[in-house]
């Protein structure tokens, strides 16, 4: 178990802001941590490694890390971090990479094996793609046998097709090595291949908390099929209007009535939603 | 021209060289932990410490050399203490020269080093302290390899400049041959008892040297710099 109740005072970009987190961890589950870019996020995750300070106490199966008096060092703290941008270290190969942690050639290219990178364990990074430098610092965060993973968006930086497969591959190790897992996302569909508990912060607090399902779901009463987009602008074709809205990538064309389109603001979140049909899934 | 070389002394380049390696070796001990904790530093004192380190540079070097002569002489506590305590004269010896050229070189040390340290990506320093390894062992392993180019222009810089040094030396070491007399000082008593035939030859050797030292640090730097992309 893994208790953390800590607060802190941020000097955000949007001004100053409370952190406030009270959260109870099961060993070896798997969380994805979730909000809006200023919510405490990664501050949150420095915290929980040690890099940075803050009131409250964090405790690790029954280990103090944190209580009001004092504070371990991230050198003592059993924790692997993955970096949004790598941070791996520059002038050492692969292999060695993963041996400045620890000094356990079996372990490395048995993690190296696994995330498939034993061809390239003489390279140096700066010749890696990013898909490949995200393995090795994956790898290199794992070689403590951490208690605690911690991720930063890992995945933000690569294209879909690569996000898939390390996502498979965060997966494995997880299980593998039985680490309790917290990772920063905002990928929906990542979050829920991942994780078996969403918490989103907003402003520096808790918002949410739950399984992926109830929280990534936004369906609501009967309907059953919803999705929320803005609402880029409403036109009137003859008697009707109709509203464009962009889904993720894609625009769509709904039809409103003249006071549906009266009550709406261009600019706005919106919902599309609907009940009364079976929506056909095909191959695209 | 072999007959014009025949008698000419290479006592103070010898000197300089002696000077410059041991003033190198020191000031990269002393300005290793100094550039670290400027660079990482978020203390208000930063400023004050930056400015005080840059000092040496915008000095005239006979407003240094005097102060330096002025606390090393045996009218100062410091002079005294030394040559009482420790039984080590610090002026108008090579020892004093030492002391004048670290005050003199440490911004060209102490510079190069903080900026590279300054540029490096601070999730690498972080992801070694996960690791579990501690600063000593981070600034050694993972700092310092990643900052080749800054960390080769702070030696030979810092080298070039102490070997290029006049105004201090003068002050704090006078002439005396094998002792403090080093070429920059050896060619100004040439010119001054008006002998321009070793004038010129010794200013040579020092033009062609310094250039080979620069562009040594300038070929070495673009290799790296291409290795690195």
């Amino acid at each position: 178990m893994i208790q953390i109740d800590i607060n802190k005072k941020l000097h955000g970009a949007n001004g100053e802001m409370d952190l406030c987190v009270r959260l109870d961890i099961l060993q070896g589950d798997f969380i994805a941590l979730a909000g809006q870019s200023g919510s405490g996020k990664t501050t949150l995750l420095r915290i929980l490694a040690g890099l940075e300070d803050s009131n409250g106490t964090i405790s690790v199966e029954g280990e103090i890390w944190q209580d009001g008096k004092s504070s371990l060092m991230p050198q003592k703290r059993k924790i692997g971090f993955v970096f949004q941008d790598y941070a791996l270290f520059g002038n050492m190969s692969v292999e060695q990479n993963l041996l400045y942690v620890q000094k356990d050639r079996a372990l490395a290219s048995k993690l190296l094996e696994l995330t498939q990178l034993s061809q390239l364990k003489d390279r140096m990074p700066s010749t890696l793609s990013g898909g490949q430098k995200q393995r090795v610092s994956l790898c290199r965060a794992m070689m403590n046998r951490p208690q605690l993973l911690l991720m930063d968006e890992p995945l933000s930086a690569l294209d879909p097709t690569m996000r898939t497969k390390l996502q498979q591959e965060i997966l494995a190790l997880h299980k593998e090595f039985g680490t309790t897992t917290l990772m920063v996302s905002h990928d929906p569909s990542e979050i829920y291949r991942l994780a078996q508990r969403v918490v989103v912060l907003n402003w520096g607090k808790i918002i949410n908390d739950g399984t992926p399902k109830d929280i990534l779901l936004k369906t609501s009463g009967s309907a059953k099929f919803s999705f929320e987009g803005e609402l880029l602008d409403i036109v009137q074709v003859d008697v009707i209007y109709v509203a464009i809205v962009a889904i993720g990538q894609q625009l769509v064309e709904v039809v409103v009535s003249d006071d549906e389109a009266k009550a709406l603001e261009i600019g706005q979140s919106v919902s599309v939603s609907t009940k009364a049909f079976t929506p056909r899934l095909k191959r695209v | 021209m072999i007959e014009m070389l025949d008698g000419l002394e290479f006592g103070p380049f010898l000197l300089s060289f002696k000077l410059a390696g041991i003033t190198t070796l020191i000031l990269f001990m002393i300005s290793l932990p100094l550039a670290w904790y400027l660079s990482q530093t978020h203390s208000k004192m930063k400023p004050f410490w930056e400015a005080l380190t840059a000092l040496p540079i915008v000095l005239p070097p006979s407003v240094l050399g005097f102060y330096i002569l002025v606390a090393l002489s045996q009218s100062s506590p410091i002079g005294v203490f030394f040559e009482d305590v420790l039984g080590i004269k610090l002026v108008f010896n090579f020892t004093g020269l030492v002391v004048a050229s670290c005050f003199y070189s440490l911004p060209f040390m102490v510079q190069p080093l903080q900026s590279g340290f300054e540029s490096i990506n601070k999730n690498m320093l972080e992801a070694s302290y996960i690791a579990g390894k501690g600063k000593m062992e981070t600034i050694l392993k993972v700092a310092l390899p990643n900052i080749k180019p800054a960390l080769m222009s702070a030696i030979i810089v810092t080298f070039a400049h102490t070997v290029g040094e006049f105004g201090v030396v003068l002050m704090v070491g006078g002439s005396i041959p094998n002792e403090t007399k080093v070429a920059s000082v050896a060619i100004y008593e040439f010119v001054e008892v008006m002998d321009y035939t070793k004038a010129h030859i010794y200013s040579a050797i020092m033009v062609i040297m310094s250039f080979l030292v620069l562009l040594s640090v300038y070929m070495f730097n673009g290799k790296q710099k291409r290795s690195f992309v």
